[in-house]
């Protein structure tokens, strides 16, 4: 395989993922500004921004909080490199750029999901921003299945891969801002608003049916943290993101004969995550646990680019 | 000029009414199919063109970065006795094309003999002394040609220009084809069409004939300019449908006169680059040196003999407008007979008496500059304004030597969709020649591209025009009738 496209294989698979991240995001806070019995309103969509990273460049555009203009900056904003529309546009010119090592069924999703965007303007009301989102899930699940219909090589080892990695990034940064940022100081842990703060986090990672099998006692943020770190069985969790890196690095060695530091590095921090415990994480810090956690997801990106000689 | 009088592929002279006898049953399908169905099919095919991305850039249209090209539903189509003139004269003239590119880049007898004035050659911006002297391997040079036809009545195709640089538009071919399988199955069943599909294979054989040495398994490669090329989703197509890596300048490196390609386990030696890079930007080192599209070294280790380039780069030559008015003399002088495909009678403007011809007669000719494609520079007499026309004038006289004039012909018509129903629309046809040290072959089929406004003559995609199927008929007409009952048992 081209060195080339591995680089856009592997990034394909962070910019679907992330574009899906945005998407669950904004349909969560979409229904936390709504739903919750005090509205959170401004409060929500700024955690929206924090999440990905993007409060500052919002705060340029000098718009006000409101769920109609962040959730057009964080989906359709063509102007800022962390919107969907954008993050789709990544995606489609990565995977033009590979189309060869794509199946036509993986293709004409990726374009689907890009068509779906062109010449539009602004999002709507709440209803029509959900129907968005929920069309860019849609598409993005398209995609998912499409790759498992792919043959089981190394093109489809390193999409998933990237969505691997992206999505550990993913749940870090959601998991931190949400604990940290939104929790407000005044308010009870187990009051309305930190009820309605820990739902949106699951339903950003479509864990709410998930957290009723896996735990009796209701709503619980401890339990939310550790159903998100630490459980295997959640896809989205740090642990299973983690796992799944290990496993495609593992039958990516095989394929290629290339193996390295960014294999020792995931099973490295796979034998770490079996052993932690999450009341240990929140006593010595979750925020610093996260903060870690991101900083090596970073570094296992970087020698998975120099392991694949990426250019 | 004008659609009205002009022999059309299907009808004939007759109108609909009364169509050419071989394609009575043809006619009727089409009358027979409500025009809101052949719409809604025409509409499903360009839908599906948009959700696979068979797109095309328009230079210097940014509002419509990427298009798709309108899709035609009513096929054109050859007989096969048409089918196999076309051919003998397709092969005879690309073996006289290669002939003549290996003579003027070798031992330039033809110049010598003074059937075409040296200064034409020499002072030719398409004629590349960079390459004097080489040999490609296995001596081919236009391992595809695109030669693009018109037809003016039954027996008459002429040849409007010769393709041997780095022709585009098969994957038209091949992606029309599946949309008609798809949406007009039943034309499949009551008429034998030959099969396109094998193109993909032959153009692997083609390439794997020309690998230098004797490799039983030499590496391929399609190298394209990158995704943002207009033609990008035919490099795409065809690596695909070859099986073979779709390379840019950025994953080969030559190393000694080797050309390497730079994959996750290192660096695999490539054989053979079917190139979609214009010669100018193919190695900075010999060509362009502002190129950032090109491979350093490629050149020399084209003329070491490590790697073939297809097409072989200074074909331009061949294909140049103001050579194409010597093909006849040029296929002759390489063949020996006469030319079996005519060319459009074409004016030189640098003979005096040919220019004093073009500047009378200008509302009735196209005139063309010798280096210009896709329809940009030419000036169409008869629909030309007058202002068009006075500025052709000027450009004329100041520098003739950079223009070819051509009669307008009255162009065949093919029945086409338009708003108001079916309608007679002009059209022209490129088949897909392919030359590899094994010999010349040619799939049964080809891109039709069709002017869809009333009466216009230009069918260029950059200019809004469409495309078509393209059927050969093949003459077994009992084998097709019986599988056809077959298929409706």
């Amino acid at each position: 395989m081209l060195s080339r496209t591995a680089a856009a294989l592997y990034w394909l698979g962070r910019y679907v993922e992330r574009a899906d991240f945005i998407a669950r995001l904004v349909e969560a806070t979409v229904r936390l500004d709504a739903l919750s019995a005090r509205p959170a309103g401004e409060a929500a969509w700024q955690s929206a921004l924090a999440v990905t990273d993007t409060d500052d460049a919002f705060a340029a555009t000098g718009q006000s909080y409101t769920q109609s203009h962040v959730a057009r900056f964080l989906t359709l904003d063509a102007s800022h490199p962390g919107s969907i529309v954008r993050c789709l546009e990544m995606a489609r010119n990565n995977a033009r750029a590979v189309r060869t090592a794509l199946t036509r069924d993986a293709w004409t999703a990726i374009n689907r999901a890009w068509w779906l965007f062109q010449n539009r303007a602004s999002t709507g009301g709440a209803t029509a921003t959900l129907n968005l989102v929920e069309q860019v899930k849609g598409e993005t699940r398209g995609f998912e299945g499409s790759i498992h219909r792919m043959m089981r090589n190394e093109a489809t080892w390193l999409i998933q891969l990237g969505a691997a990695i992206e999505r550990a990034d993913n749940t870090a940064r959601l998991v931190d801002v949400k604990y940290h940022l939104l929790l407000p100081e005044d308010e009870a842990v187990g009051g309305v608003v930190d009820r309605d703060q820990w739902t949106t986090i699951l339903q950003t990672v479509s864990a709410v049916t998930a957290y009723r099998w896996l735990y009796s006692d209701g709503l619980q943020p401890t339990n939310v943290i550790d159903l998100l770190i630490s459980r295997f069985e959640l896809p989205r969790s740090l642990a299973a993101c983690v796992e799944e890196a290990v496993q495609l690095l593992s039958q990516l060695a095989r394929r290629t004969g290339l193996q390295g530091e960014a294999d020792r590095m995931a099973r490295a921090r796979m034998a770490r995550m079996q052993k932690t415990r999450t009341p240990e994480v929140i006593v010595s810090g979750l925020h610093e646990y996260l903060e870690a956690f991101i900083h090596e997801n970073s570094m296992l990106n970087a020698a998975v680019a120099r392991q694949f000689r990426f250019i | 000029m004008a659609a009205r009088g002009a022999f059309d592929e299907i009808w004939g002279h007759g109108g609909p009414e009364d169509p050419r006898p071989e394609f009575a049953a043809l006619s009727q399908w089409v009358a027979d199919t409500p025009a809101s169905e052949l719409q809604r099919r025409q509409q499903s095919a360009e839908a599906a063109f948009r959700q696979l991305g068979i797109t095309f850039a328009v230079y210097g249209d940014s509002d419509a970065a990427e298009r798709i090209i309108p899709f035609d539903i009513v096929p054109r189509v050859f007989l096969q006795q048409e089918w196999t003139r076309l051919c003998e004269g397709l092969v005879q003239r690309v073996e006289a094309i290669n002939a003549f590119l290996e003579d003027i880049y070798g031992e330039r007898r033809i110049l010598r003999e003074g059937l075409i004035p040296p200064e034409l050659i020499y002072r030719n911006e398409q004629f590349r002394p960079e390459v004097a002297g080489i040999r490609p391997p296995h001596g081919v040079w236009a391992h595809i040609c695109g030669i693009d036809l018109v037809r003016t009545g039954p027996d008459e195709f002429y040849v409007l220009e010769d393709n041997a640089r780095t022709p585009s538009g098969v994957s038209y071919m091949l992606e029309n084809r599946e949309a008609m399988l798809r949406l007009c199955p039943e034309l499949f069943r009551d008429f034998r069409v030959a099969p396109v599909d094998s193109y993909p294979d032959m153009l692997l054989e083609t390439m794997r004939s020309v690998a230098p040495g004797n490799n039983p398994h030499p590496v391929c490669v399609v190298l394209t300019p990158g995704h943002f090329n207009s033609a990008y989703y035919e490099h795409s197509f065809l690596a695909d449908s070859m099986g073979i890596e779709l390379v840019e300048a950025a994953d080969l490196v030559v190393d000694d006169d080797v050309v390497w390609v730079q994959t996750i386990a290192g660096r695999v030696k490539v054989d053979v680059i079917y190139r979609r890079i214009d010669d100018d930007y193919l190695d900075p080192l010999t060509f362009r040196a502002d190129s950032l599209l090109g491979v350093p070294g490629l050149i020399a280790a084209y003329r070491a003999g490590n790697v073939a380039l297809i097409n072989a780069p200074g074909n331009g030559i061949a294909d140049d407008k103001a050579i194409y008015s010597y093909m006849p003399e040029i296929v002759k002088f390489y063949s020996g007979g006469e030319a079996k495909l005519p060319n459009v009678e074409t004016f030189r403007c640098r003979e005096p008496q040919a220019l004093q011809y073009v500047l009378d007669h200008l509302d009735q000719l196209v005139v063309k500059l010798v280096d210009g494609s896709g329809g940009y520079g030419m000036l169409v007499g008869p629909t030309a304004t007058r202002a068009q026309i006075a500025d052709f004038r000027l450009a004329l006289i100041a520098e003739p030597h950079r223009y070819i004039a051509q009669p307008t012909l009255a162009l065949s018509t093919v029945p086409t969709m338009s708003d108001a129903g079916l309608a007679p629309r002009h059209v022209d046809f490129r088949p897909f020649v392919l030359t590899g040290s094994d010999g010349v072959r040619v799939v049964p089929g080809g891109l039709t591209r069709v002017a869809l406004r009333e009466g216009s003559l230009v069918v260029n995609s950059s200019q809004g025009g469409g495309t078509k199927d393209s059927f050969v008929l093949l003459e077994d007409k009992a084998a097709g009738q019986s599988q056809s009952q077959r298929q409706s048992q």
